[in-house]
């Protein structure tokens, strides 16, 4: 059984068709890497599994729930898109920390905002912040982070904030972890740290989808790869198959592109 | 009472009483104008076309003339054309005609700062908050609110200041404040006529104020200067 399976979905902006029948899936602990060219609709797609953008068609279900229905978009009130999008989480390529936050208080603050929605909130108030708060700590510490769990954003390297980013997407314990080039605003020095959270990640079974232009990165860490090319899913297989024997034109020309 | 001794406390007394009328203006103008200004400022931003064009043309009109007429025409207006003068001759209607235009006039201004403040704000915090499972109104308030005071912060102090020295503007419908007091010795008031210094003193209330006001907002600001 698939944790997830997306299907047919497609996107346009105005006239623009940037999403054409995507169709793929995939299982519990399994890593994919999403390539392809500038503009070949990898974002988009993320920001589709994300709700941040509603696809015109298609369907997107996880763990055999259909959380998406392009036929049945009344479903889509504020507060099921609410509950539907928890099932991922969307590490972005420029962080999107809160500034006015510390590294810690970025990790609990939605989790804590959570809580304070629920009934039973009030009479447990005390233990319910102590352990969001445990719990923020210890995702701090997987990164590597606990010595900077008092400093604000602007105090912290670019790693160390998609760092602190990643333990926010973590938090909210979400089956599926999405990642939009988490390296590209990075100085080339920094790139390291971030990739080796990541791996260490896939080592704890972590379900990832990565869009990436790591090559190596991604023929190492994932057991999937998509070929993504003007909207398409041009071509996808284990990274054996899509790297090192790739049967279309474009990916055969996109790859060689970054062998130079 | 011919000697500087002897007018001095007399002088002081009236002055202050004519502050206070100052100070009024200013609190009340600020309490009405900062609250209205962020309801302008979403109808400045309106999807819904007519509002939008229609809020940006007043907010247009209210920043291209000046305050001191807006003042004269909703004074006098409803008296001169309606035959009606809904604000009465009394010291409280002018009050409340000069309090009405101060609204109007600063709201307006306020509400093009907390637009540009609100559109300043990228949409990746939007994004980041939503992605979270945050509520939009969670995302206003815990996330992008301070992120908007810090950013007006600034302009709004330099409104402000300006705001303390435009109360004056309120001498031209004879409201009873500093300005009008001060002046009230030339003509002659409480045994003390001919004088000028009066008039030139009440400088002094002004600056006192907009220095206490110039330090409470520097504070304000260095509080928030924690995070970028
Ligand atoms: N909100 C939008 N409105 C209009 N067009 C958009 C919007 N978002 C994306 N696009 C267009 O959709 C296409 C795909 O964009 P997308 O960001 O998904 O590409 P990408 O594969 O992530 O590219 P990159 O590698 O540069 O990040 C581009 O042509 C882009 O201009
Ligand atoms: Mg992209």
């Amino acid at each position: 059984m698939s944790i997830l399976d997306v299907s047919h979905i497609s996107k346009s902006f105005g006239n623009t068709e940037v999403l054409k029948d995507i169709c793929f899936s995939l299982e519990e602990s399994e890593v994919l890497s999403i390539i392809g060219s500038s503009g070949s609709g990898k974002t988009t797609l993320l920001r589709c599994l994300n709700f941040l953008e509603t696809p015109d068609s298609g369907t997107i279900t996880v763990k055999s729930n259909k959380i998406f229905d392009a036929e049945d978009l009344d479903y889509l009130t504020d507060a099921n898109k609410r509950k539907n999008r928890l099932h991922f989480g969307l590490v972005f390529q420029s962080f999107n920390l809160f500034p006015q936050y510390t590294a810690l208080e970025n990790v609990t603050l939605a989790k804590e905002l959570a809580a304070k929605r629920e009934d039973n909130f009030k009479e447990n108030k005390k233990a319910i912040l102590e352990s969001i708060k445990q719990e923020g700590l210890d995702l701090l510490a997987q990164m590597g982070l606990s010595d900077r769990k008092d400093n604000y954003p602007h105090q912290l390297s670019g790693g160390q904030c998609q760092r602190v980013a990643i333990a926010r997407a973590l938090a909210l314990k979400p089956d599926i972890l999405c990642f939009d080039e988490p390296t590209s605003a990075l100085d080339p020095e920094l790139t390291g740290e971030v990739l080796k959270v990541i791996k260490e990640l896939a080592e704890t079974k972590m379900t990832m989808i990565i869009v990436t232009h790591e090559m190596s990165f991604a023929k190492e860490v994932s057991d999937k790869v998509i070929f993504m090319d003007d909207g398409y899913v041009l071509e996808s297989g284990t990274p054996d198959e899509v790297f090192n024997h790739p049967k279309e034109d474009r990916t055969i020309q996109f790859l060689s592109s970054f062998n130079k | 009472m011919d000697t500087f001794v002897e007018q001095f406390p007399v002088v002081i007394n009236a002055l202050n009483i004519g502050f206070l009328q100052t100070l009024k203006l200013f609190f009340v103008t600020l309490i009405g104008a900062l609250p209205l200004g962020l309801i302008i400022s979403f109808g400045s931003k309106s999807k819904f076309v007519p509002l939008k064009l229609l809020v940006r043309f007043i907010i247009w009109v209210v920043r291209g003339t000046p305050l001191m007429i807006q003042l004269l025409i909703i004074y006098y207006f409803p008296g001169l054309v309606f035959h009606n003068n809904v604000w009465g001759s009394n010291e409280t209607g002018r009050f409340i005609a000069t309090a009405i235009a101060f609204i109007i006039n600063y709201s307006c201004y306020f509400s093009e700062i907390f637009r540009g403040g609100i559109n300043g704000i990228p949409v990746g915090q939007d994004e980041a908050g939503l992605v979270l499972g945050m509520t939009k109104k969670e995302i206003f308030f815990k996330v992008k609110l301070l992120q908007m005071i810090k950013r007006i912060l600034p302009p709004i102090s330099n409104e402000i200041l300006t705001l303390v020295k435009d109360t004056s503007l309120a001498r031209i419908i004879a409201l009873q404040e500093v300005i009008w007091a001060g002046q009230a010795f030339m003509k002659g008031s409480q045994g003390i006529s001919g004088e000028i210094w009066p008039l030139f003193f009440t400088a002094i209330y002004y600056l006192i104020f907009n220095g206490i006001l110039t330090v409470i907002l520097g504070k304000l600001e260095q509080k928030l200067e924690y995070f970028k």
